[in-house]
């Protein structure tokens, strides 16, 4: 045995492999001595992982890198070997909003471009008569719930900064915030889009899987430099994570693991819930209206485990389309560096990106292929943005 | 006192006995501008019309991640807002972050005069969370009392002993078992539910 370590997680059903690889044990079989820490607020996760009162922490991506650049807070290099999950968030829209929406719906609600464009019709009469403003939820600057939001709704011609107002929620208040009126909709992880459809104040608009093929989600993160003091406790770290993210993506396994996920000092909803987030088939309106979707939650299929530098490399292009980051190849190259795909095929004992190449990567609905060579170029191609000189 | 001496500090707390220990602190060292905010609905508009010098958070509010909002949106406060720990001052985060208390503080203020914001908000976090020990230590003691009250009557009616009798079998099983009397006593009254 390790000495023991700390590990902070945010009660979120995308934290799956790192509770199922400490509570079913195959952190232990590693020889590894966790403790689960959980936490209410992603400013504290990652404070006590850059302080180093945490060893290692369930983040989001865009915190990893954003922490890597020094943007928004204290500059601490941050790994990330192990990806604990491709998409889970989803666009939940209020009863009033969602019959908005359809009323001007021109195509499918579930093509993007079409609800985007019905958005800004949506919000071009509310700006005539005078109304206030729509009130979009979402978990932190720095998140894919963020620029998630910001890209849907632009590719329709909606000015996240100028035609809405997009507000920082807690998870746990979207679903209060969304039943009385404080926001009008939100974008946010599994479990709270389910619990808002459940309560019948909310309607699953899109999973972000309509919109991105493939969205890096949280990962696996440690400091860099725990991290090269400590090379063979992550090693075992992401070989536990790997046999609890293979464990979770066998169906057969689903009801045990929803049962661990489900307890109150892990993420606390009914552990239905978390089955239906963990099977891709969630309710998506009060009247019990169900969608299925092979993509909705990735935790290790796919190579959804495998952390891809483009994936960084696409966050970092949406900091600098919204004017959270200046564009500078040097800082492309850190967001790059953060994804540590070297570091889990080392652990795992895999030849370099094994089956990965055939799944694709970003593949956003809107805009052109993302080349995370020519992050400027790409981003030339959109005419909604908030860039910083 | 003018504004120059003494910076408008905003506390965001749910707990308003911690919010009161704190501002009485904050008072007493002659900090005169506090702000106790206490509902987390529309937190941001609500810090904006304020306007603070310095926001003081538990780190056990989810709403901190809201306040992460003001380092991105510069157009909506009237000047930039950096966070008073950087990069030189690990120590100082380290010691806010253990005592659950985190500074924010506007661009501008002399880090020297936040100094003894913090060291006072940490001592009186501190204080607070001793108050909250002893008040959870008092109540299981009384919980115990209670437990133990009704395993001896228990004890008494079935084995036909004396009070001092039945809590000396109580104290001896829970010494043998190294067990506390209280966790003792809760199992004979889960037992006798059991028996009944």
């Amino acid at each position: 045995m390790t000495g023991p370590l700390r590990i902070g997680f945010i009660p979120l059903v995308d934290a799956a492999a790192l509770i199922v690889a400490v509570d079913k044990g195959f952190a232990a079989a590693e020889g590894l001595d966790v403790t689960l820490v959980r936490e209410v607020s992603w400013s504290n996760v990652r404070d006590k992982l850059n302080i180093g009162l945490f060893d290692a922490a369930h983040l989001l991506a865009p915190v990893a890198i954003a922490s890597s650049l020094g943007l928004g807070h204290v500059k601490v290099p941050i790994v990330a070997s192990f990806s604990l999950g491709l998409n889970g968030n989803a666009i939940t829209v209020s009863p009033a909003l969602h019959a908005a929406i359809i009323s001007e719906i021109e195509g499918d609600p579930v093509d993007p471009m079409a609800t985007a464009l019905a958005l800004a019709r949506v919000v071009a009469a509310r700006r005539r008569s005078g109304a206030e403003p729509l009130t979009f939820g979402m978990t932190f600057p720095f998140s894919t719930h963020n620029y998630q939001l910001r890209f849907w709704m632009a590719a329709g011609g909606v000015d996240p900064d100028e035609d809405i107002r997009l507000v920082v929620l807690p998870p746990p208040y979207m679903v209060d915030s969304l039943a009385n009126g404080h926001v009008d909709a939100f974008c946010v992880g599994a479990p709270w889009n389910s619990v808002a459809v459940d309560l019948g104040v909310g309607h699953i608009l899109h999973f972000v899987s309509d919109i991105l093929v493939r969205a890096a989600e949280k990962v696996l993160a440690t400091r860099q430099e725990w991290s090269e003091k400590n090379p063979e406790i992550l090693a075992a770290l992401i070989r536990a994570h790997q046999r609890a993210a293979e464990f979770i993506e066998h169906s057969e396994s689903r009801t045990e693991i929803a049962g661990i996920l489900a307890r109150p000092e892990r993420i606390g909803v009914d552990a239905d819930v978390i089955q239906r987030t963990l099977d891709g088939r969630l309710k998506i309106s009060p009247d019990g209206t169900m969608r299925e979707s092979s993509r909705y939650l990735l935790v290790g299929r796919e190579g959804a485990a495998r952390p891809d530098p483009v994936q960084a490399a696409w966050l970092y292009a949406q900091m600098v389309r919204w004017g959270q980051a200046t564009i500078s190849p040097e800082a492309v190259k850190i967001a790059k560096a953060v994804f540590r795909p070297d570091l889990y095929d080392a652990a795992l004992g895999r030849r370099a990106g094994e089956d990965e190449a055939a799944f694709g990567s970003v593949g956003a609905f809107a805009g052109p292929a993302f080349d995370p060579d020519d992050v400027e170029g790409y981003l030339a191609a959109f005419n909604v943005f908030r860039r910083v000189p | 006192m003018g504004a120059e001496s003494s910076p408008k500090i905003v506390i965001v707390d749910e707990s308003p006995i911690r919010a009161a220990i704190l501002e009485e602190g904050l008072r007493e060292a002659g900090f005169t501008g506090v702000v106790h905010i206490s509902e987390m609905q529309s937190l941001l508009s609500r810090i904006y019309a304020l306007d603070p010098d310095v926001i003081l958070i538990d780190l056990e509010n989810p709403s901190r991640d809201v306040l992460e909002q003001m380092f991105q949106v510069s157009r909506a406060v009237r000047r930039p807002i950096a966070m008073f720990v950087d990069q030189s001052d690990s120590a100082s985060i380290q010691a806010s972050v253990d005592a659950g208390v985190s500074a924010y503080i506007v661009d501008g203020l002399k880090k020297e005069r936040i100094k003894p914001i913090l060291d006072l908000c940490i001592s009186r976090f501190n204080a607070f969370s001793k108050l909250q020990d002893e008040l959870d230590r008092a109540k299981s003691a009384l919980e115990d009392r209670k437990v133990i009250d009704r395993a001896k009557g228990i004890l008494m009616k079935l084995k036909g002993l004396t009070e001092d009798e039945a809590y000396v079998l109580l104290r001896s099983t829970a010494m043998r078992e190294k067990k506390k009397i209280g966790e003792i006593a809760q199992s004979i009254l889960t037992a006798s539910e059991l028996l009944k």
